[in-house]
């Protein structure tokens, strides 16, 4: 309810600014459970093998990655873990930093925090919105982040996006309309394949950026019955007293 | 203003249990406090166990692992060393491990789970000094011995079991960590095969 | 055997005479409503942002290498570390919102007027030292929106003709917001100014204390003894400290010993508060990207500016007045004018009726236009500076104000309806 009265205020603010901004891209909603231990694992190793190339997760853990999502230790060091000497180490990669930079146009941000930045319905609608540009450099273009220096990592699940256009009567003139993107089938998974797989990594992204959230779930619902057993004794406290003045 | 009698029992009721849950509540409020102070995911991390490859130890070399931030040693006891852990016995403060400075499986006269492989925190247990092992030249500090550990700020001496000899200032013998093999060459310190 | 102890502490150190003094025999008026449980719980939050700040100070390392990784070192790394942090971070905020409210009932009941002007200066200088502790607070997790927020409000100060630059410059103590400024900054956050806020506090209590309460009704309740009768008056049956009644040269009406009484009612306000409290730290630290901002998840980039820089939101007000200014000099000025106004508001309103309950239905409606203004131009100071935007901004701010050059002319003369003879 707190949070909807937050995201109320949120919206209206985000929306006046996106008006005011000019081209608004619809995000898609992102669809998280961070109970969902699966998919998180699915996400997390989505991460190891797509993203750990370039990006790194600088203040997260594997340790705290494997304990949270139910991996054994010695099985997380083997199956996920490539970078990494102790179980205890931070999540990096050991691509030269400056190299990458040149590269890409831009250094690949650490993605530790990236859900908290964007938030996931950013990243989701983003990971889903590459499509063939043959004027960049990596043959890609991001309807959600134009110009983007990163290439379609995840190509080979998708296969290639390309934006589609479809011909409709608008005012009564035939015309081009975009009407979304569309991968050509060369991937290795279906469209809701891919989805899944994107929505998994997410949910991990989501999952890092805050690992303690589900902690403060569960400790706050404890705090908050506490707390009104204890409004209820204190205004019968309150109202006892406050017959000697009424 | 009620002119009602004052319910003295139900105040007094109701002051006493306020108090209860809020005493509850404020213990509650100060865990958080208290529990930060623990040892944090980094410490605890660095006081992870540590690996160390023992296929290569030569008879009689020392290897020092850090584990905790303090130095841990590795020696490969030859034959005579550990005869001469029988010899030494009457000239040990204590000789049969009676102090808590090892764990079960060290509680023997070689401290160890094997008796080729010594592994000992490496610390005076005067006053935190590391002894200087001496493979062959032990003889200057204890006639007759070979092989030891000499501390050289006041003096002590233990054998090759890490037991402290008697009119040393140091009041133990060496401490011995917990360790397990996870095979022949391959020795974990901190963590005891139970717990592991 | 205690008792001896006590009276032996009493003869060196009159302790329970000034716990009866300013707590068991102080005359508080007996209708206290809503509006007064702010100044309680501003205390509480005050004693939660110095508890969690100084365990905070316990893992938060101030150096621009290190700060941003040492709050995540406190979020992931640190027992509880999280919760800390939430606690702290929410309580900025929460800080304001009970402050403004605080505020505005002095506004609302005219506790601002005489005798009280001195408590509200200090009062006022309280609000000036709490906008400097956050600023600076903000700085310190070294994040994009800490970093540019910074740099845009420092340069604030670069307006002032002659020596604005070297101003901004001396501040920094860099040529542009680095290391320095945040370990400067972390000096100030820490250990000044809650020393002085501390102190700050004292000193409006000990003032509040010195002339008495004001109560929603804006009647004193302690009145010159002229052998009047009171019919129904509760003050008959408690002993308040002599202090106040001076020897019998004062009768105390309608008001009752602040504890029990206002001890037990503010419990069930502070308890109300922790659940609305809670729930935040709980469920949405982040307050909807409003207390803990987005952009601030990225460390701190020199080279990078956020499409999208603004205040927070306690401070958006002001800002947008600020920038509904053209000129930069001027605009500055006017934000200023917008504090030192409130400041003066015992020598602006000249009425002699302190209540909004008995004053006129203008001032009733000038109240209610300050409140929509203030929070029209802190919406404004979140959205970007579009034209239409900054058109709105004008406006309001001619109303804000328009609050305070309406309430000079019409407070004089102003039609106030009978004041009652004794508390409601």
């Amino acid at each position: 309810m707190l949070k909807k009265l937050f995201s109320v205020l949120a919206l209206v603010t985000s929306a006046s600014v996106l008006a005011a901004g000019g081209h608004a891209v619809h995000l898609d909603k992102a669809p998280i459970n961070l109970h969902d231990k699966e998919s998180l694992q699915r996400g997390a190793k989505m991460f190891q093998n797509y993203c750990l190339g370039c990006h790194q997760m600088e203040y997260q853990r594997y340790s705290r990655t494997f304990r949270d999502l139910g991996i054994p230790d010695e099985v997380g060091m083997k199956e996920l873990a490539f970078t990494a000497n102790k179980v205890g180490d931070f999540i990096k990669n050991s691509a030269p930093k400056a190299d990458l930079a040149k590269w890409f146009g831009a250094p690949p941000p650490d993605l530790t925090n990236v859900a908290r930045v964007r938030g996931p319905d950013w990243i989701y609608t983003y990971l889903r919105s590459f499509y063939v540009d043959p004027t960049r450099p990596f043959g890609v273009n991001n309807e959600v982040f134009p110009l983007v220096g990163m290439p379609h990592v995840l190509q080979e699940l998708q296969g290639i996006p390309y934006k589609k256009h479809e011909t409709q009567m608008v005012d009564g003139e035939s015309k081009e309309v975009y009407v979304g993107i569309v991968a050509d089938g060369s991937g290795e998974l279906s469209p809701e394949e891919y989805d899944r797989a994107v929505a998994d990594l997410v949910n991990y992204l989501e999952y890092t950026g805050e690992p303690s959230k589900l902690e403060s779930h569960s400790l706050g619902i404890k705090v908050m019955i506490f707390l009104f057993i204890f409004f209820i004794l204190a205004f019968l406290l309150k109202k006892e007293y406050w017959k000697d003045v009424h | 203003m009620s002119n009602a009698p004052v319910d003295h029992g139900r105040r007094r009721f109701l002051t006493i249990a306020t108090s209860v849950v809020g005493g509850v509540g404020a213990v509650g409020a100060a865990v958080p406090f208290i529990a930060s102070w623990n040892p944090s995911e980094k410490a605890k991390q660095a006081g992870a166990p540590v690996t160390a490859n023992i296929g290569k130890l030569e008879p009689g070399q020392l290897i020092r692992v850090e584990w905790r931030g303090k130095p841990v040693w590795v020696v490969n006891r030859t034959p005579d060393m550990l005869k001469s852990l029988a010899a030494v016995e009457s000239q040990l403060r204590d000789p049969n491990s009676e102090e808590e400075q090892q764990p079960a499986y060290a509680k023997n006269q070689h401290r160890s789970k094997k008796p080729e492989v010594f592994v000992a925190v490496g610390i005076c247990t005067h006053l935190g000094c590391s002894p200087t092992y001496k493979m062959s030249d032990f003889d200057a500090h204890v006639e007759g011995i070979a092989s030891g550990f000499f501390c050289p700020c006041h003096g002590s001496t233990y054998d090759m079991a890490g037991r402290v000899f008697s009119g040393v200032p140091a009041p133990k013998n060496l401490m011995i960590p917990p360790y397990m093999f996870t095979d022949d060459t391959t020795l974990v310190i901190g963590v005891d095969e139970g717990t592991a | 055997m205690f008792k001896n102890f006590m009276n032996w502490i009493e003869y060196r150190m009159p302790f329970m005479e000034k716990m009866n003094l300013h707590v068991m025999q102080y005359p508080a008026p007996k209708n206290f409503n809503f509006w007064y449980f702010f100044g309680s719980l501003a205390m509480l939050v005050l004693v939660n942002q110095i508890v969690t700040g100084i365990w905070l100070t316990m893992n938060f390392e101030p150096s621009a290498e290190r700060a941003f990784a040492s709050v995540e070192y406190i979020m992931r790394d640190v027992d509880y570390g999280w919760l800390l942090r939430y606690m702290h971070s929410t309580g900025a905020s929460a800080f304001f919102v009970v402050v403004y409210l605080h505020m505005f009932r002095g506004m609302m009941y005219g506790s601002y007027q005489k005798p009280r002007e001195l408590l509200w200066i200090f009062g006022m200088l309280i609000f000036l030292v709490l906008m400097a502790e956050a600023f600076m607070g903000y700085l310190l997790p070294w994040g994009q929106m800490s970093f540019w927020g910074a740099q845009v409000i420092i340069s604030i100060f670069g307006v002032i003709p002659g020596i604005g630059d070297d101003l901004t410059l001396w501040i920094r103590g860099d040529y542009v917001i680095s290391g320095a400024t945040l370990n400067r900054f972390f000096a100030l956050h820490v250990i000044a100014l809650p020393l002085v806020l501390v102190i700050l506090v004292f000193l409006h209590i000990i003032a509040l204390h010195e002339v008495g309460s004001n109560n929603p009704d804006g009647i004193d309740v302690k009145v010159p003894n002229e052998g009047q009768k009171f019919e129904n008056n509760v003050s008959e049956k408690f002993t308040f400290h002599e202090y106040f009644t001076k020897g019998g040269k004062k009768i105390i009406v309608d008001a009752i010993p602040f504890h029990p009484y206002y001890t037990v009612k503010d419990i069930v306000g502070v308890v109300g508060f922790l659940i609305i409290f809670c729930a935040v730290i709980f469920f949405a630290p982040e307050g909807g990207g409003f207390f803990l901002e987005p952009p601030n998840f990225e460390p701190a980039n020199p080279m990078k500016t956020p499409d999208h820089i603004a205040p927070v939101w306690y401070f958006t007000p002001f800002y947008a007045i600020l920038r509904a200014v053209p000129d930069q000099l001027w605009g500055a000025v006017a934000m200023f004018a917008a504090i030192i106004l409130l400041a003066l508001l015992p020598w602006l309103d000249r009425c002699k009726v302190r209540s909004v309950r008995y004053r006129s239905t203008l001032h009733k409606l000038n109240l209610v236009n300050f409140v929509i203004s203030f929070v029209v131009l802190g919406v404004l100071g979140v959205l970007p500076a579009t034209p239409t935007y900054t058109l709105i901004a004008q406006i309001a701010s001619v109303f804000y104000f328009g609050y305070f050059i309406a309430l000079w002319f019409y407070s004089k003369n102003e039609k106030t309806k009978p004041l009652p003879v004794r508390l409601s």
